[in-house]
């Protein structure tokens, strides 16, 4: 080792020290910057989830004093807009799922380079378009225009049992059939507020769906390929199975979306508190987010934290969803 | 099965889009034999072994001009289904490539499944033994059908995408440097299986491995550019002894003898 007697390098005689020198003022500003700004995160989640737990305070304890007694009750008026919200997004997601995934895949596996190109921006952009012109689109051109469609279901499958009766709240009905009811114009139902959240959910379904779908392995589509499979063969053996999860994933980020949206839900949909399965009838159902945002501006006291309290779910609500969204991502990341 | 019949390469052009990648190839692959492919990088032998089953095409923009005459039909024919053509025309690729979500079994009974056939049980186990013994991989797999294809070693791997590729009982199988991701000893397992295969099969084998061709082959291609830009050509083939001792062209012996590549 010491006999490696070399020319020394020209520019330079002897090493440099290498021990340390004094402090980089460069990284440990940014250093600091980026962990503050981690840290705020954490700490406006904390503060969100605070103010919600004190707010609703006074609802809570007001409940525990009068429960039975009075007409009003905590969990009474928390309930039917659990359903709604959650009947809504459900309904919403069912529309979306198909759709999206059809059209991820038709980006990803079918289309043309360029036409993909273009179809993958007006995704993006629908992704973009504010709640309010939603709501506005679906008020006045959609909801009409869904009458004649609304009338004929509820002609065709009205008696349909959808399935038997196992919600004993439901109501004394033998039979839970979704399109059954009296349906009236305008119809500013259940069903018309789902179909333009369907909408609203699409493109992050799409968007996240198709970029799932596009890092399928080439190797493998080859491999089916190779075996002589059709196009429709190779998204069946190949591309599901590997985007499934991501699929999922995708649907829950919609759900996400679906269960806050307020605009939307507020401008077509008119309030009802029951626990009516009639999706056509107009008058039954309320979203917890349009919920708070038609009422907040004259509630006070405890009106004020039956709302907040009412926040409260929907935060562990949407909480929960995206906890379980992450999970399965998580779980097919370590698969591959 | 009637008398196999060579495939017949006729003038055929390969383009990526504008480039022509590969120039008039004109060869006669024989039947039940192995051919194999060589030349440096870049060569376009690969391009070449794609085209044999249509796969090139599935890169967009990639596109072939000539006759490829596979039992006497031409399979650029334009009322020729690609799909149909991959199902005579079989492929091994570099990197084993099982199906990750699907077991030993049903990797291999996957390309019978995808071709609509209804099998009943007994016939796909049978199926599944005869192809898992082509490929010598029966003894080693037997007991752990059900277990996912992604839990084989490299080698166990490679020779079950070569089960899967034969249970849909190809005439031909290219093979894509099969052996380049492999030990030397899963190579040998491969290189005797190929060995066993052409006792059916008419086998191309693409191969960086000059010493790998002189040992499976029985006809060896190589292909060469005359430089970047320049579209790559069949340079000379003719039986592996002559190509290795005595090759007719200077190129092929500057190759050959480590000169370049």
């Amino acid at each position: 080792m010491s006999t490696t007697d070399t020319a020394p390098h020209p520019t330079r005689e002897r090493s440099p020290s290498m021990r340390r020198s004094g402090r980089r003022v460069g990284d440990s500003v940014f250093g600091t910057l980026s962990i503050g700004a981690g840290v705020l995160i954490f700490v406006t989640l904390a503060l969100v989830a605070i103010f919600l737990t004190s707010e609703s305070m006074p609802a809570i304890l007001a409940s525990q004093e009068l429960s039975g007694t009075a007409d009003f009750s905590l969990i009474d008026y928390t309930l039917p807009l659990i359903f709604g919200t959650v009947l809504a997004s459900a309904l919403a997601l069912a529309v979306a799922i198909p759709v999206s995934i059809g059209i991820a895949l038709f980006i990803s596996h079918y289309a043309p380079r360029r036409m993909a190109a273009g179809l993958g921006y007006l995704i993006d952009l629908l992704a973009a378009v504010p709640s309010v012109v939603y709501g506005l689109w679906g008020g006045i051109w959609l909801v009409p225009r869904l009458e004649p469609l609304y009338l004929f279901l509820n002609n065709t499958l009205g008696s349909w049992p959808v399935w038997p009766q196992f919600l004993p709240w439901v109501g004394g009905e033998p039979v839970i059939a979704l399109f059954a009811g009296d349906p009236t114009a305008p119809m500013r139902n259940l069903a018309s507020a789902s179909v333009v959240l369907a909408v609203m959910v699409l493109p992050i379904i799409t968007a996240v769906s198709r970029e799932v779908f596009l890092q399928t392995p080439p190797l493998q589509e080859e491999a089916a390929l190779a075996l002589g499979a059709t196009r429709w063969e190779v998204i069946r053996t190949v591309v599901l199975p590997f985007g499934r999860s991501g699929a999922v994933a995708a649907s829950m980020l919609g759900l996400g979306r679906a269960l806050g949206e307020t605009m939307a839900v507020l401008m077509i949909l008119a309030p009802g508190f029951t626990f009516s399965l009639h999706i056509l009838e107009v008058g039954n159902h309320q979203s917890i987010a349009a919920n708070i945002a038609s009422r907040q501006a004259e509630a006070s006291g405890v009106d004020m934290s039956l709302l907040v309290f009412t926040g409260l779910v929907l935060f562990v609500l949407t909480f929960i969803i995206n906890a379980i969204a992450r999970w399965i991502v998580s779980r097919s990341g370590v698969k591959s | 099965m009637a008398a196999p019949q060579p495939i017949n390469v006729e003038d055929l052009n390969i383009y990526y889009g504008d480039f022509r990648a590969v120039a008039d190839v004109d060869v006669q692959i024989l039947p039940r034999s192995v051919t194999a492919l060589i030349g440096p990088s870049g060569c376009g032998k690969s391009t070449f072994l794609r085209t044999l089953n249509r796969m090139h095409e599935v890169i967009p923009g990639a596109y072939a001009q000539g006759t490829v005459e596979i039992n006497g039909e031409d399979i650029y024919d334009p009322r020729v289904d690609p799909v149909n053509v991959r199902r005579r025309v079989g492929m091994v690729f570099q990197k084993a490539n099982p199906f990750p979500t699907m077991s030993i079994r049903d990797n291999v009974l996957a390309g019978v499944k995808l071709n609509n056939r209804r099998m009943a049980k007994s016939a796909q186990e049978e199926l599944l033994e005869r192809s898992l013994k082509g490929a010598n991989l029966w003894n080693e797999v037997k007991d752990r059908l059900d277990k996912p294809g992604m839990g084989l070693s490299g080698g166990q791997q490679q020779r079950l995408c070569i089960a899967r590729t034969i249970a849909v009982r190809p005439e031909v199988v290219l093979m894509d440097e099969p052996c380049s991701a492999l030990d030397p000893i899963s190579t040998l397992a491969i290189e005797d299986l190929i060995h066993e295969l052409k006792q059916e099969y008419t086998i191309v084998i693409v191969t960086h491995n000059m010493q790998q061709a002189s040992r499976v082959s029985d006809r060896t291609g190589f292909f060469n550019i005359a430089g970047t830009g320049e579209p790559g050509r069949l340079i000379e083939i003719d039986d592996t002894e002559q190509m290795f001792t005595n090759p007719g062209n200077t190129q092929t012996e500057d190759y050959i003898s480590g000169r370049f590549g």
